[in-house]
């Protein structure tokens, strides 16, 4: 496991010590096709738990791609098709037989575009507990949703109006409160395709304070497009490109010495 | 008396105080004022066409209006020898076949649709979207004569039958089966009105957009739940479709005429013959030679008006009473 904020070992070693350590997540040669199309080509990554691992990477580089292979987003593109393995606590989640709906309730995502249902505030975060059927109790629905608004912090700016629509809330609050729908149901692990981009300055920092404090309880991986976020939020970054993981290490050694020369060429903004 | 100062302009140039292209445009350009005169003249031409249609209308049913007044809607007497005019039969005629059409056509037309876009595969989807649009368009007078020499026998042979057995306890299926009546009037209608709805709900569903199946998916929904959640996001829509395809199945004459049986009753048994409103004035319009019996046709047709404008408007209070809560628009 690589220990946030300390230098990373080289790659070489450091692959090996993420693969004796214990990998919440953990991505086997995983090639992945749109049609004849290869959109990812042989990544092999390991994703420590209770850890905030950032994709940063040009547009079209496969960060998102690769995000939606972790709870099998892309099965829903016609024509799409992986090769390799991709490990969630030892089980692959790509093997034949694997209960699809039961991955995407432990691994949870939030999009890029805030994608609230048009229900109220509350049926929004009760719906993942009512369709997994997690609780009968009405009590219990309530204290949950309760307990997922508060995490993503948003119960004080909404609990007066919980029977209100969800599209009247502005776009901070409705992408908070996709992060509280993702969240209710407890998921694993979450997953966060650039979740901010769409937000202004103010939105992006009360989800970047979310995020720091959702880690001491979740895996969570995010696909930014602004490096600073990715300093900032994350405690290890992983650099793709063309399809490509060109590098992953600890994110303070990434932003101020990486390894790779591609790396270095992209942060200082040389290309992409 | 002081006269008033000429008004002037904020650079000094007199201002004329009016103007008939800045009372049209506030841009006060004569392209646009012409623009937007243009526009005005086309919507206010379907309120005249409206208004000149009810003028007419009424004009030509005043002999019927004064002869049976309120008296002609609730009349099941329809007896042009004697000069008795009720239209009764007709109104229950018109609203149960639509409705019949309703309860069979609704279900398969959201299952036509949901395949189409959520499951079908696209190959698949596009020709089958091809075959339902060209149904629509097929001219309600081969429906008819499909509906008498295919589907009345049909009817009659396979499907009355067991209908009877069982359920004729209740008085909806019970009487003589000759496969024409207000049972094969429905069906031929949900016929045709099941691919107008299923080809607009289909364009109802395609405009969901992607997120929100993907929000429903990512929470560990099934298809099913996918689904259900995708047709919430078209609720509106969907109600548009249906009041559309009632629209449609209301104003039906040729197909309907065909299999209904053409007799002015009102029985509580589907298997009976009876008479729509647009049927009626279908068939009798020409050999209406006396005045009252003209008039009370005509009359029938304000009727017809009526109830249609009645129905949109209910089905658009419903749909506006249910999606208030909901629709808001999403602020960024």
């Amino acid at each position: 496991m690589i220990a946030p904020r300390a230098a990373a070992p080289p790659p070489e070693q450091q692959q090996q010590q993420q693969a004796t350590a214990q990998a919440k997540v953990s991505v086997r040669e995983l090639n992945f096709f749109y049609g004849t199309a290869q959109a990812l080509f042989n990544i092999s990554l390991d994703i420590s738990e209770r850890l905030v691992m950032a994709f940063i990477g040009p547009s079209g580089c496969g960060k998102s791609t690769f995000l939606r292979t972790l709870n099998r987003m892309n099965d829903t593109i016609p024509g799409t098709r992986a090769t390799g393995e991709v490990l969630i606590d030892g089980e692959d989640i790509y093997a034949p037989g694997l209960n699809v709906v039961n991955l995407r309730r432990r691994v949870g995502m939030v999009f890029q575009k805030s994608n609230p249902f048009p229900k109220s505030i509350f049926d929004n975060v009760a719906y993942g507990l009512r369709i997994n059927r997690l609780t009968t109790n009405k009590t219990e629905l309530q204290d949950r949703v309760r307990q997922a608004l508060e995490d993503a912090a948003i119960w004080s700016e909404v609990k007066d109006r919980l029977k209100a629509s969800a599209l009247g809330l502005s776009g901070g609050q409705q992408q908070r409160l996709c992060i509280a729908r993702a969240l209710a149901v407890r998921p694993e692990v979450l997953l966060m395709d650039e979740p901010a981009s769409a937000l202004d300055p103010i939105a992006t920092q009360k989800i970047e304070e979310l995020i720091v404090e959702l880690k001491k309880q979740y895996t969570i991986v995010i696909v930014t497009h602004n490096m600073q976020q990715a300093a900032r939020v994350s405690d290890v970054t992983a650099f793709f490109w063309l399809g490509k993981l060109i590098e992953v290490n600890a994110t303070e050694k990434m932003f101020t010495n990486p390894n790779e020369k591609l790396t270095e060429d992209y942060i200082t903004g040389r290309f992409g | 008396m002081p006269t008033l100062p000429t008004p002037t302009s904020a650079y000094g140039a007199r201002v004329r105080a009016w103007d008939w292209r800045r009372a049209l445009s506030p841009t006060g350009n004569t392209g646009d004022a012409v623009f937007r005169a243009a526009l005005f003249g086309c919507a206010l031409l379907v309120l005249l066409l409206v208004g000149a249609m009810i003028a007419a209308m009424a004009s030509n049913a005043r002999l019927s209006l004064r002869e049976f007044g309120f008296g002609f809607l609730t009349s099941s007497e329809w007896n042009p020898v004697s000069g008795q005019f009720g239209a009764l039969p007709f109104i229950y005629g018109t609203i149960v076949s639509s409705l019949l059409a309703l309860v069979i056509s609704v279900p398969i037309s959201l299952g036509v649709a949901v395949f189409l876009v959520e499951q079908a595969p696209r190959r698949l989807s596009r020709p089958i979207t091809f075959l339902v649009e060209l149904l629509a368009a097929i001219p309600s007078v081969v429906y008819g004569l499909w509906g008498i020499f295919v589907l009345a026998p049909l009817l009659r042979q396979y499907v009355e039958p067991p209908l009877q057995k069982w359920l004729g306890w209740t008085p909806f299926f019970q009487g003589t089966i000759t496969g024409i009546g207000l049972f094969t009037g429905g069906i031929i209608l949900a016929i045709m009105i099941t691919p107008i709805i299923s080809a607009v709900v289909r364009d109802v569903l395609a405009a969901v957009p992607v997120t929100q199946r993907e929000a429903a998916l990512a929470l560990g929904a099934t298809r099913w739940e996918t689904t259900r959640v995708v047709l919430a996001n078209g609720g509106p829509g969907i109600a548009g479709a249906i009041i559309l395809g009632l629209g449609r199945a209301i104003g039906e004459t040729m197909a309907v005429t065909m299999v209904i049986g053409n007799r002015a009753q009102i029985s509580a048994s589907l298997f009976e013959p009876s008479y729509t409103i647009a049927s009626v004035i279908a068939n009798e319009f020409t050999e209406a030679t006396e005045a009252i019996y003209l008039s009370a046709l005509v009359e029938l047709g304000l009727i017809l008006f009526l109830v249609t404008f009645i129905i949109n408007a209910a089905a658009r209070l419903l749909v506006w009473s249910v999606t208030r809560g909901t629709s808001g628009t999403a602020r960024a």
